[in-house]
């Protein structure tokens, strides 16, 4: 009898593991999502991806702090921002390195990162900062699973951002013409697709995407400029397991890395979660290079 | 044209001229200098040693802190653990680093992982073992491996311990050797078959180059010689962390020098530290004057940006023709 009770509980605890694990891989898979459209239409890898998500979290934090606002209010303003920005910088900087060796972009979106930041750091300072929400610690119970509030939240966010993109490529003019691009670069430009401006709106969209991902991470995690880096290799760990330009495989690979942090953080050691993040990224790059989902090219 | 091992003679007058300015140098710099100059010449031998692989064969490898790493803490575990003079403790490092390397190298080419995954590769292999050695108690984990620090009278270089002046002379020889070995291995077989194999690997392929084996040598040479470097940082240095010896800033600082120097070149690795070095320590005593954090690293991100577009290329091969250095040579 006693038994029963505490394998019960010990298999709550671990569903609520991995309850919140699935939760913050949608957010995850969300973030990463800006990132596998970047490269599944213009074949670059955005260095700084996650830097500007750090950058779109500040601004939210900022705009909460300022007004008092809900940070899904400022969600669609910061969202549009970003969509600016990264349009801005396609367009003036990065647009002429496509053509160019790999190394260079690479090199100039590596100076992008370190200019961001350091000038996050200029102006917010080193220390970690959480946004204060009086629903912060509010939590729903399902059948003995304790779930966070804002955890639902989140990743309710990512899964309606996601569908929305998916949305957006799949029934608009726009997205059609973007999806033709990443399919048939020649052949878009054959029948008098503005291949630059489209670009420009992808990575517009890539860095919207990460932009809304940050706003709603911040519900989980304290902001920090030293953090990007440690998100930009987790977008790519995501992406790559998932299938590069695959928008489910982004998503599940979210998850999957979302629980695995989670379980690995509480069986083992919080220290070594990323550690299994890697080892899958090393196992999936060996094993089946093109991802979970992705398309062999 | 008067020739000089194969150098034209402005050439040859322009590398005895700086080989003789570099001897010299310590007599004249200060302590501080010293450490300055000690700084940069690790960053252009560990260039050289990431150019072998990127600019003369092609593979692209963003996580080179991983060979850093292996180096120093192999050595200097032996070394704290069971008194191995660093020498030899160099070559189990050495031994190890390219082990590793050959392995990566073999299973990612092995299964076809090419280009931007083969860097992300290399990445997830550093961070990887950046992790495992956090947790690693033989080497302290976390909290950091201590050498003994011993005030010696005169530089002990069997032992490595000594100032940062024998440490520069080492380097010194280091980089030039370096540099010897990448001219010889540009002209030997080897050399052509990387730069087929970088140009266009399929043709490569096609004219009967091995290119797997090529390929995994270029690598396990980068690794080994990356490894060298890595005992002598933990010689010099006498502390060891995993986030510091295997992280990806360090890997990042690896390949900028090689790349704003002019990648595939023997000078620009060189060149590339030299600048890049000067740019960090002014930029450092500007922003220690003006105590704002994160400027330094802003201004030395905005000259990154600034480089690569102005000279995309290096900026040795502009330099090059600046000086005339290169006349009557392709």
């Amino acid at each position: 009898m006693l038994s029963q009770i505490t394998l019960n509980q010990a298999a709550l605890t671990y569903i609520n593991i991995i309850v919140a694990g699935l939760l913050t891989g949608c957010v995850y898979g969300f973030m990463a999502l800006g990132l596998s459209v970047i490269f599944g239409v213009i074949r670059i890898v955005n260095f700084a991806h996650g830097e500007m998500m750090v950058l779109a979290m500040y601004a939210v934090l900022l705009l909460n702090q300022k007004f008092g606002l809900d940070p899904f209010v400022v969600m669609p303003a910061v969202v549009v921002a970003m969509f600016l920005a990264g349009y801005a910088l396609q367009r003036g900087l990065i647009n002429r390195y496509i053509a160019r060796p790999e190394h260079e972009l690479f090199l100039m979106l590596l100076a992008i990162a370190i200019m961001l930041t350091s000038g996050m750091l200029m102006v917010f300072g080193p220390d970690a900062r959480n946004i204060q929400l009086d629903y912060a610690y509010d939590s729903y119970e399902v059948g003995g699973v304790l779930v966070d509030k804002v955890r639902v939240l989140a990743a309710l966010g990512a899964v309606s951002g996601a569908a929305m993109l998916w949305g957006f490529f799949r029934f608009t003019r726009t997205g059609k013409a973007i999806r033709a691009c990443a399919d048939n670069q020649m052949g878009a430009q054959v029948v008098g697709l503005d291949v630059k401006r489209l670009y420009a709106i992808t990575f517009g969209i890539g860095t919207a995407c990460v932009g809304a991902a940050g706003a709603l991470l911040l519900l989980l995690v304290d902001v920090q400029p030293y953090i990007a880096a440690d998100y930009t290799l987790l977008a790519f760990i995501i992406v790559i397991v998932g299938g590069l330009g695959s928008m489910p495989g982004a998503l599940i690979a979210g998850l999957l890395v979302g629980v695995s942090e989670a379980l690995a953080g509480f069986i083992i050691l919080p220290s070594l979660k990323s550690m299994f993040s890697f080892a899958l990224l090393i196992i999936v790059l060996l094993v089946r290079p093109q991802g979970l989902l992705g398309r062999r090219t | 044209m008067t020739r000089f091992a194969g150098l034209s003679r402005r050439a040859a007058v322009a590398l005895v001229v700086s080989v003789t300015v570099l001897l010299v140098l310590p007599l004249f710099a200060g302590g501080y200098m010293v450490s300055v100059l000690v700084v940069m010449l690790f960053s252009a031998y560990l260039g050289q040693a990431w150019n072998i692989m990127m600019g003369f064969a092609g593979q692209l490898s963003l996580g080179h802190a991983l060979y850093v790493g292996l180096g120093a803490y192999v050595s200097a575990g032996l070394f704290v653990h069971y008194g191995l003079p660093p020498w030899i403790g160099m070559l189990a490092g050495m031994a190890i680093a390219g082990l590793a390397g050959t392995v990566i190298a073999a299973l990612s080419f092995r299964f076809g992982v090419t280009g931007t995954y083969f860097a992300l590769l290399t990445i997830a292999f550093a961070e990887f073992t950046r992790l495992a050695f956090n947790h690693f108690d033989w080497v302290g984990s976390s909290s950091g491996l201590f050498l003994p620090v011993a005030t010696l009278a005169n530089d002990d270089v069997l032992r490595l311990r000594g100032s940062p002046a024998m440490f520069y002379y080492i380097l010194l020889a280091l980089t030039l050797a370096a540099l010897a070995l990448s001219r010889m291995l540009l002209r030997w077989r080897i050399g052509f078959y990387w730069q087929a194999i970088r140009e266009d690997q399929a043709a490569a392929q096609a004219l009967g180059i091995d290119v797997f084996r090529y390929k995994i040598a270029a690598v396990a040479l980068s690794a080994v010689m990356t490894a060298i470097a890595g005992t002598l940082f933990a010689f010099y240095d006498n502390n060891l962390y995993p986030d510091t010896a295997f992280g990806i800033s360090r890997s990042i600082d690896i390949i900028t020098a090689p790349i704003i120097g002019g990648l595939g070149t023997l000078i620009g690795p060189i060149l590339g530290a030299v600048v890049l070095t000067a740019l960090s320590e002014t930029m450092t005593n500007v922003s220690a004057s003006l105590g704002i954090n994160g400027l330094k690293q802003f201004i030395y991100g905005a000259a990154l940006l600034v480089i690569v577009m102005l000279q995309p290329a290096g900026l040795w091969p502009w330099l090059r023709s600046a000086l005339r250095l290169d006349e009557g040579k392709t």
